[in-house]
């Protein structure tokens, strides 16, 4: 490994001395705010370290990690993702009264995780950044010791992920028998021309497992409601965004080097996975009562798209994936964000009367919320609303009608729950409750006011970042 | 800019109006007035800039690129029919404000706040050149609209509302996707891929692939115009929907599908949309009866209106889908006629039902001795539904019906029908509301100063339309003409031989 190597590699090693660094000093010295502080540097340090070695790029790092320009827009995307996590969560930790410090060591860890996931091209990092992130994920959902549904999810979590990674494992295991490699690139040429044996399909099919869990798509989907309302608000924005964009950034790229034929068999299975997700995951989002609950099956539902712009595949399919996970990102974490800032020490802010009334009562959060929601739906001057777009061109660009007509059909359901939401939202507040306004902290009103501001200028100019999206995943069409 | 500060005006001002609550009520409805006339006096100068346009030719034209790496552009244009339109649309603007000004006394600025968005987005639709650009605008109305329901309607508006948002969504979607199409077949035949409407005109597509990609849009029309069977958004949506949504839905709103029809169905797959003209004409005609069948069976006298637009923009989708000139600007008059009449209705029902708070006709009767005023002023206007010569109505849907004829003799014969079912309905709402036994009232009063005006204005319009349609139908004419030229020569010439140039201007004397 030589010095360009490392330098190559920096973003992955300032976040990884920083976790240490942080840890040292939290035992020197606690304190939350210059605990956050710490964390923001951390984060903002690895981001200016990608514009550093964006004149290095593409590099590859032994065969491990690949460091291009692909690797570095999801490694900002996720920086910056992780950094409004840590922003958000600061209030919240203080109305919770618990050891916060720890919590940022682990997100960083987290975050270190998903970023090793995005730059990898074999499966021995494939599989250290999984298990870093998820190792990592079990700590922060049950952060909450005092609540029970927070533990309940964590170790739902633990044992459902433990278990795919054992799946994962037995078909790199698999793939590796029949093969004699690791690295991905290898493996598409030995791949490439022939008919797949039993073992590598077989192979394929378990690590599919492996991944499906983390994207949470129907049929490994059975965690994702009961995680997203037990874990603390702040996390379930983390595993909706950063946990689940390293794993498809990781699955277009495997993909995009191994093929992905539209009549071979693994087409047919993600085709399936697809539709049964988009359907399912509106169709049971339907049934729930909980806010938490119906972003968890929303969230189902929209890696559904996600899949269906993956399937059409080519350039702009993995652009709109990329737009779209983007657009996603933001808000994710806005529509979080909020559920965050009116959840308190007794309980999270999940039911919907928690919401009723809120546009009257809270205004400004009321329509951060909204905006969130109507970007969700896909509806116009949101960012969710060119990448719905973007999807629905690459599919009818490679002309999947089906699937074209079954994103319609079912982001047709998904709008009947976004918009009871909405409603309870412009109720007359509930009389009974006692109205507790608190003001938001700097934090909060940072994060979500650039939240927000991000989400309409990425509805209405993006023109910037579709460029900057077709740029990253050129170097995606190289192999 | 001229066009581009018409949208920007509105929303600023819906903006301010918002805004302007925290100090008075008042306030938002002067600025929302004050946001109006400004938009007002922006098309009289983009219209008076340049005086006829010749066919194919836009008075006020704007181009900037938008979002290049997919070839979308900002690009807005003006000619006749979106003028006609779009005047419409600051017209029942206007109403809606007025005729909000006592209805609506919670959350005023929020009110105003959608209001003037929701207009905005229609003008971008009616501006709109650029396919994607149309589609935004085109969904960008919905959210206020839904919240203008949801929020200020009557007691079943929340369902109502979603009902509404459902349907235009899901075939907006489906529209969204044969624009997609479209732009993909584009590029693949030319390689320059791009969603502007005057380069996607005349795309050579092969027929299945069109009449699929036709289908796309007339879906999502049909469903805002509305046609059988995707109307059942409409009666719930209208009747739930404060008096300003009712009038902005019937009015504006239900015209965006017939615009879009005119504009885009029509030009861009001229082939397909004549192999589809029998289908969708009679899809029309059976709107116009049903509609008409239904209105009579209702007792919400504000539902009945609602089902009577039904009828009326089956006539709409009629003459659009004769492909004739002269049914064209008979569907033209009728859009505008049916914006006013129908909004003028909607008014009065509200008007009414502030004063004795029902809407239901069997709790009213003998109204006209106690607000005379309303009496003559609704019975007008039943009398412009029903089609009585010399009103607007009247020229609209005798121009359809003799530009359909020379077409489809039996189609003819039965729309004419439905006109007899109107003046049936129509004379209804008058003897039961009216006329009949007088019950007990608390007082009432009569049309205010103000409701005396807005209506004098309505009035004033309906009958200028009745009887000299002809400045209007010159205004139209290029647009029009253009629309007829792209259908190409063999079908249009073959139908009405030539005639209809030379009639119209024999029945506008």
């Amino acid at each position: 490994m030589t010095a360009a190597d490392l330098i190559a590699l920096s973003p992955l090693i300032v976040l990884a001395c920083s976790t240490i660094v942080i840890m040292l000093v939290v035992a020197a010295r606690r304190n939350h705010a210059l605990t956050l502080t710490l964390t923001l540097l951390a984060h903002a340090g690895a981001f200016a370290s990608l514009f550093f070695i964006s004149s290095e790029v593409p590099r590859q790092v032994a065969a491990l990690l690949i460091m291009d320009s692909y690797s570095l827009f999801y490694l900002g995307l996720i920086l910056a993702a992780s950094f409004v996590v840590a922003l958000l969560s600061y209030s919240y930790l203080e109305r919770h009264r618990e050891q916060c410090e720890e919590f940022y060591l682990v997100l960083l860890l987290a975050t270190l995780g998903s970023a090793v996931l995005v730059a990898s091209t074999h499966f021995v990092s494939f599989f250290l950044g999984l298990e870093i992130l998820s190792v990592s994920l079990y700590v922060l959902i049950a952060y909450q010791r005092s609540s029970e549904l927070s533990i309940e999810a964590g170790i739902k979590y633990l044992i459902l992920a433990a278990a795919s990674s054992a799946f994962l494992l037995f078909g790199m295991a698999l793939m590796y028998a029949d093969l004699g490699t690791m690295d991905v690139s290898r493996m598409s040429s030995l791949m490439s021309g022939k008919a797949l044996s039993t073992l590598v399909l077989s192979g394929l099919a378990m690590i599919i497992v492996g991944v499906g869990f983390k994207l949470a798509v129907v049929p490994f989907h059975m965690w994702t409601p009961d995680v997203y309302e037990g874990a603390p608000a702040p996390v379930t924005a983390f595993i909706a965004t950063i946990s689940k964009g390293g794993m498809f950034a990781l699955l277009m790229r495997y993909f995009s080097r191994l093929g992905l034929d539209a009549s071979s068999s693994l087409f047919v299975l993600f085709t399936v996975i697809a539709v049964v997700s988009m359907i399912a995951g509106n169709l049971l989002a339907l049934l729930q009562t909980n806010v938490k609950r119906i972003l968890a099956y929303s969230s189902i539902a929209h890696l559904g798209y996600l899949l269906v712009a993956f399937l059409a595949g080519g350039s702009i399919g993995s652009a709109a994936v990329t737009y779209y996970l983007v657009a996603y990102f933001v808000t994710m974490l806005g529509a979080l964000g909020v559920i965050t800032v009116l959840s308190n020490k007794d309980r999270e802010a999940a039911a919907m009367i928690d919401y009723q009334g809120l546009f009257w009562q809270r205004p400004w959060l009321a329509v951060v919320f909204a905006a969130s929601l109507l970007s969700l739906a896909g509806i116009p001057l949101t960012a969710g609303f060119i990448g719905k777009f973007y999807i629905i061109a690459a599919a009818v660009g490679s002309t999947l009608w089906w699937l074209v007509f079954i994103l319609v059909v079912s982001s047709g359901i998904g709008l009947f729950y976004y918009l009871r939401i909405i409603v309870a939202m412009y109720k007359d507040p509930p009389r009974a409750t006692q109205v507790t306004v608190s003001s938001l902290s700097l934090t909060d009103t940072i994060a979500l006011t650039a939240l927000t501001m991000l989400l309409v200028w990425l509805g209405i100019y993006p023109a910037t970042l579709i460029t900057t999206v077709q740029w990253s995943v050129a170097s995606l069409s190289k192999y | 800019m001229i066009l581009a500060w018409m949208i920007i005006v509105l929303l600023l001002g819906g903006a301010g109006a918002w805004a302007a609550n925290r100090f008075s009520a008042l306030w938002s409805r002067y600025i929302s007035l004050l946001a109006l006339a400004i938009d007002l006096v922006l098309v009289s100068v983009a219209a008076s800039r340049h005086g006829q346009t010749r066919i194919g030719q836009w008075l006020v034209e704007l181009n900037l690129n938008w979002i290049p790496p997919f070839g979308i552009s900002l690009h807005l244009g003006l000619d006749g029919l979106s003028l006609l339109l779009i005047l419409l649309t600051l017209f029942l603007g206007f109403i809606s404000v007025l005729c909000s000004w006592n209805e609506v006394q919670k959350r005023v600025g929020f009110f105003h706040f959608n209001l003037l968005w929701i207009l905005s987005g229609i003008i971008g639709v009616f501006l709109a050149l650029d396919l994607f650009l149309f589609y935004f605008f085109w969904e960008l109305m919905l959210v206020p609209m839904y919240f203008l329901i949801g929020i200020w309607g009557h007691e079943n508006r929340v369902y109502a509302a979603i009902k509404f948002f459902l349907f235009t969504q899901v075939s907006g979607l489906l529209m969204l996707v044969a624009i997609i199409g479209l732009y993909f077949v584009h590029g693949r035949t030319t390689g320059i891929y791009t969603f502007d409407y005057l380069q996607l005109l005349g795309t050579s597509i092969s027929p299945a692939v069109a009449m699929w990609l036709m289908l796309g849009f007339f879906i999502a029309f049909a469903v805002k115009l509305p046609a059988l069977p995707l109307h059942s958004w409409l009666p719930d949506a209208h009747t739930e929907a404060p008096t300003a949504g009712s009038v902005i839905l019937a009015g504006l709103l239900l015209k965006t599908g017939a615009y879009g029809l005119l504009r885009f169905v029509v030009p861009l797959f001229p082939e397909a949309a004549k192999a589809f003209a029998p289908a969708a004409m009679t899809i029309a005609v059976i709107g116009i009866l049903y509609g008409a069948v239904l209105a009579f069976a209702q007792t919400d006298l504000k539902r009945l209106v609602a089902y009577t637009s039904v009828s009326h923009m089956g006539f709409v989708l009629l003459g659009v889908f004769a492909l004739n000139e002269i049914a064209m600007q008979g569907a033209l008059i009728q859009i505008l006629a049916h914006g006013i009449s129908t909004g003028a209705l909607f008014v009065l029902v509200g008007a009414l039902d502030e004063r004795i708070h029902t809407r239901n006709l069997d709790n009213m009767g003998g109204l006209w001795a106690v607000v005379p005023r309303m009496g003559a002023v609704t019975m007008l206007f039943c009398l412009a539904s029903l089609g009585l010569p010399g009103l607007g109505n009247f020229v609209g849907e005798f121009l359809v019906l003799f530009g359909v004829y020379p077409i489809n003799i039996p189609l003819t014969v039965l729309a004419t029908v439905g006109i007899v079912f109107a003046t049936v309905y129509s004379l209804w709402i008058i003897q039961r509301a009216f006329h009949g036994p007088q019950r007990e009232y608390p007082r009432l009063h009569d049309l205010s100063p103000r409701e005396v005006g807005s209506m004098a204005l309505m009035i004033a319009t309906i009958i200028g339309l009745g009887l000299a349609p002809q400045p209007v139908l010159n205004t139209m004419r290029p647009s029009v003409e253009s629309i007829i030229q792209g259908l190409g020569v063999g079908n249009s010439k073959s139908a009405v031989a030539g005639s209809p140039g030379s009639l119209d201007q024999g029945g506008a004397h």
